[in-house]
Order: structure tokens, then sequence, then C-alpha cells
């Protein structure tokens, strides 16, 4: 049986368009700060580091694990670089994780970040690509016919989206780290704004930011004995698969599946809906609010866009998503899935300040990266399984 | 080089030029595309056709694709995106529809451009042809297609592959 670890502390930076006022390295080690603060230790506290951010061509810097090791004070310590394209923030928090239940470290510091600014993050991944025909338009164009292909078969009315969207923005106000505070939002003026990637509107897009997490681990006999609130970690899982094979389901891929439904066995959830309290969802595009509902079965298939459409998933709502603001408000990549567990874990921590939901007892934060291919989550909780 | 409250930021381009070997799954296909045939490669397990053949294995199957597949060369829509935007080295008029066409007698479909047709007027399981460029500009790419077109024939209903990859 793997050991129990738990979350100490959470550290963020405040995430903008362009952190200009810091390099990647300085970037890194303001989460890193707020994060060992938060857990009331000091960076010689920590026996191992567990760092993922996207892919190197978005800075154009190589390996910056390396480059890193002396900001993150890990001279003699081992360093463990993690790397799953936009899941990684939660790739990254279960490796780290897995040091922890394993058995082999009792304090692990793990950190995701991007400075999106250093390079071109929208584009660096959409070089032309040999002998194909060169139609690609970023991720919006990789994604939106995977949009279309979901209100074409749940028949979603077309302001789901800008529903989400709004919903995000408006909870990100409350955030005092979310790169986008735009308190002026309402449904009308959001579904003005232009179609990007047709069904994509502007509204339902992320932003490009620069930012990091920190998240500090540690085993229960460390944990037992450390002041303050935790978030234990209850289940985490991971899956993945091929960018395309031939009869994929892409709009709810089967390794999301795979992934919520092993994450709720490992946790011991029967009905997800009922159990969990509130959850941190990667939704970089509004749309995928609804399809991850389903995906992890919250909703059943073709449904979600009703919860969305009911208000379940507002901070009021019985089931509130993304009460931070999620990616929709703030997308420094490689951070943005840590962000969505680090956040998970102080809302069971009872440290979410203004977009706390309250008495919130078990959360999840959820991460997914690459073609809609892999997958990561943790179920974390204020209470040991 | 600019300077922020102060501080200096550097602009460095950094470029890399790369050699792909093709293997011989991928050469048969570019050497049908440099022919005006579109060839793909079935599973010899689940008897799958895979245009392109990608890695020249068979995602579910793990077993190495075998015989060639001629597939097209009219297809299907099964999905497309509307796209707006303005990029870096994008090559085409905005908007311009990206569509996922499923080739006649492929299983997977692939992403090219649509046109002759309104925007608004193109829809999963709408009927495309290609149209060809001129022979002196072909190479081994799919970029020989200048563009699809809709054939005219009445849409084909689209089950489980509407929204498929």
């Amino acid at each position: 049986m793997a050991d129990l670890c738990a979350v100490v502390g959470v550290g963020q930076t405040k995430h903008a368009a362009c952190r200009a006022d810091v390099s990647i390295a300085g970037l890194v080690r303001e989460a890193v700060d707020r994060a060992l603060t938060d857990a009331n230790i000091t960076i010689a506290d920590v026996d191992a580091i567990v760092i993922g951010k996207a892919p190197d061509s978005l800075e154009g810097v190589a390996m910056p694990e390396l480059w890193l090791a002396d900001a993150l004070a890990a001279h003699g310590k081992p360093v463990f670089r993690v790397h799953t394209a936009g899941s990684v923030g939660g790739s990254t928090a279960i490796v780290a994780a897995q040091h922890v239940m394993a058995g082999i470290h009792g304090t692990v510091l793990t950190i995701g970040f991007e400075k999106q600014s250093d390079g071109n993050a929208m584009w660096a991944l959409s070089v032309p690509i040999p002998f194909g025909m060169p139609v690609h338009a970023g991720a919006g164009g990789y994604f939106s016919p995977i949009v279309r292909g979901y209100i074409g078969r749940s028949g979603a009315p077309k302001h789901i989206g800008a529903m989400v969207a709004v919903k995000d923005r408006t909870n990100a106000c409350k955030n005092p780290y979310a790169h986008l505070h735009e308190p002026d939002w309402t449904l009308e003026k959001a579904l003005e704004t232009p179609m990007l990637w047709d069904p994509i509107r502007f509204i339902e897009t992320c932003p490009s930011s620069d930012g990091a997490i920190a998240l500090v681990l540690m085993s229960e006999e460390r944990a037992d004995k450390h002041a303050g609130p935790k978030a234990w970690v209850h289940a985490t899982s991971m899956r993945s698969e091929p960018t395309a094979f031939a009869g994929r389901e892409q709009v709810s891929p089967v390794a999301g599946e795979m992934c919520a439904a092993d994450l709720w066995r490992k946790g011991g959830i029967k009905n997800p809906a009922e159990e969990i309290d509130v959850v941190e969802m990667y939704v970089p595009f509004a749309w995928f609010e609804p399809m991850w509902l389903e995906n992890l079965g919250f909703a059943p298939r073709n449904e979600g866009w009703r919860w969305v459409e009911d208000g379940v998933t507002e901070m009021g709502g019985s089931l509130p998503i993304n009460p931070s603001g999620g990616v929709l408000s703030s997308n420094p990549i490689g951070a943005s899935g840590m962000l969505r567990f680090g956040e998970a874990a102080m809302q069971v921590m009872g440290k979410a300040g203004e977009h706390q939901i309250d008495g919130a007892k078990k959360a999840v934060g959820h991460a997914y990266g690459g073609g809609s291919q892999f997958f990561a989550m943790w179920l974390v909780s204020s209470t040991k399984p | 080089m600019s300077e922020a409250d102060g501080l200096v930021r550097l602009r460095q381009p950094i470029g890399v030029t790369y050699n792909w070997s093709a293997g011989p799954n991928a050469t048969s296909h570019l050497a049908g595309l440099m022919n005006g045939k579109f060839v793909g490669k079935r599973c010899p397990s689940c008897a799958l056709v895979y245009f392109p053949p990608r890695n020249g294995v068979c995602p579910k199957c793990a077993k190495i694709l075998a015989g060639d597949v001629e597939v097209g060369p009219k297809g299907t829509i099964t999905t497309f995106c509307i796209v707006n935007v303005p990029f870096l080295g994008q090559k085409i008029k905005l908007p311009y529809v990206a569509a996922q066409i499923l080739l006649d007698g492929a299983d997977i479909s692939m992403q090219h451009l649509i046109q002759e047709c309104e925007a608004e007027d193109v829809r999963i399981g709408m009927r495309v042809e290609p149209v060809w460029k001129d022979k002196s500009e072909w190479g081994p790419s799919l970029e020989n297609i200048q563009h699809f077109r809709p054939t005219g024939e009445p849409d084909r209903v689209m089950g489980a592959e509407s929204g498929a990859s």
C-alpha cells in the first residue's frame, strides 16, 4: 500500500501577460518562496524537487530545469523534470506525490511554470508540418472542430460557451493572482465578441500568461507533526492515448473517461456530482466545461451544457467549477494544470480567500494536454482517506 | 533590446533545420502524392486503413501497417473550423475553412482546405473532391492539392464519425 501524502503549502505568482519585472528564474522563485512561506518551512527542509513545464520551444530555453537548479537551491538534491504538454502541471504534481507515496522522500517541492511573453507559445506549435497541408491555426484551430462536433451531437445552444466564459471571468475577479480581472462582462456583450475559430468566440479563449505555482508535499509522518491546514491526497490518476487513430472519440476521449473512472474508484467515490464539493477543471476553451463534465462522469452524455445553463457550475451552484477563474482567466501553460491541483488543495485547506467555497471538503484538480490525449487528475480532501 | 522599468529585455530569434527520414510506409504515401494518388496502409490485424499512414504502426493494435491501399479521391467532411485568425506564416486568405476530410476507403480523416463555396455553406457530411495544382508544382506533399471543393452529391449521413478524427 502506498503511504499517504498531504499538500501543506501552496504559492503562486501574480499571473500577467508579461512579467517583464522578472526572469524565468525569478518567476519560479516567487512561487517557490510563497509556497515555502505558506508551509512555514525553508528550502533546506526540502528533500527533492519535481518540476514541469510545457514544450521548451515555447520560451526557446532547452531543459530549463538545469538552468533553474540555482534558483531552486537544488544543489545536492534530486531534481526531476516532467513533460506531458498542457497537462504537465497536473502530471508533475502527481509524480511529486508519488515520490512521497512511494516512501522515498518526506518533503517534496513541486513547481509548474511558463513565461509565455518570452516566446510565442500561440504559434510555436503551429509550424508547417512537412508533407502536410498548412491549414493549422494554433490550438484554437485544433480544438474548434471538436467543439463543433460536441455542439452538433448534443444540440447545445450556441450561447453555452459564452456563459462559461462570463462565469470564469467573473470568478477571477475574486482571485488576486488571476491574470484577467474583467468584472464587466455580460452574456450579451460576450456574444458580441468576434468568432476567431468558428464556433469559438474571442471571449471563449484563454489568455497568454506568465506565471508559476509551487506546492509543498509531505508524507503522513511529517504532515502529522506539521501545524496548519492540509489537503490530503485521496487519489491520483494519469492516462494517455495517441493524437489520432481510426474511430477516435475526440469529443470525449476514452483516456479521459478511464482516468476519471480510475480516480473515482481509488477515491471511493460512487456519485461524483453528489460527493465532490468543487472542481478546478482545465478549460482553456469555454466549451470544454460541458464536455469535461460529461467526460469525467459528472453529467450524462450530451447533458453537460444543461448544467451550465442551469447555473450548477457557478460559485453558488451545487458543483462549482473554477472559482479561481480557471485557465480562461490565467494560462501560464506549464503551470495551468498545477494551478488546478493547487487551487483544489486551497479549497479543502480553507485558504481560497474570496473565492472560497464554504465548507469544501473534497475537491478535484483536473488537467489535460496535447490533442486532448494526456489526462491528469487528483482528488484531495480536508481529512485523511 | 527594450527596457521596461530599467530592466533589459533582448530579442533573440532561434531556428533549426531538420532532416526527416520518411521510412518505407511514409515513402509509399509520399510517392503516391507525387503521382497524383492517395496511398494509405491497412492494419493487418483490425483491417482499418490509415491515410496518411503516420508512423507506420496501427495505434490500436500496435501492428506494423502492411499493404498499400489507394483511397479517395472523394471524401466527406466529418467536422471543420472556420478560421478568422491571422497568424505568422499563414498562406491562405481569411476566412478559410479547415476541414477534417474522411477520404472514401480510409478510416481516419485528414485536415485540408475547403474552397469554391462560402464558409457558411460548409457542413458536416458534405461530399468533397480534390483540386490538384498543376503537375509542374507537385512534390511529396499534400500541398499538391490546392484545396477540396464540394462535389454537389447528397450529404452523407454521419453517425459516430461526426466530429471524429
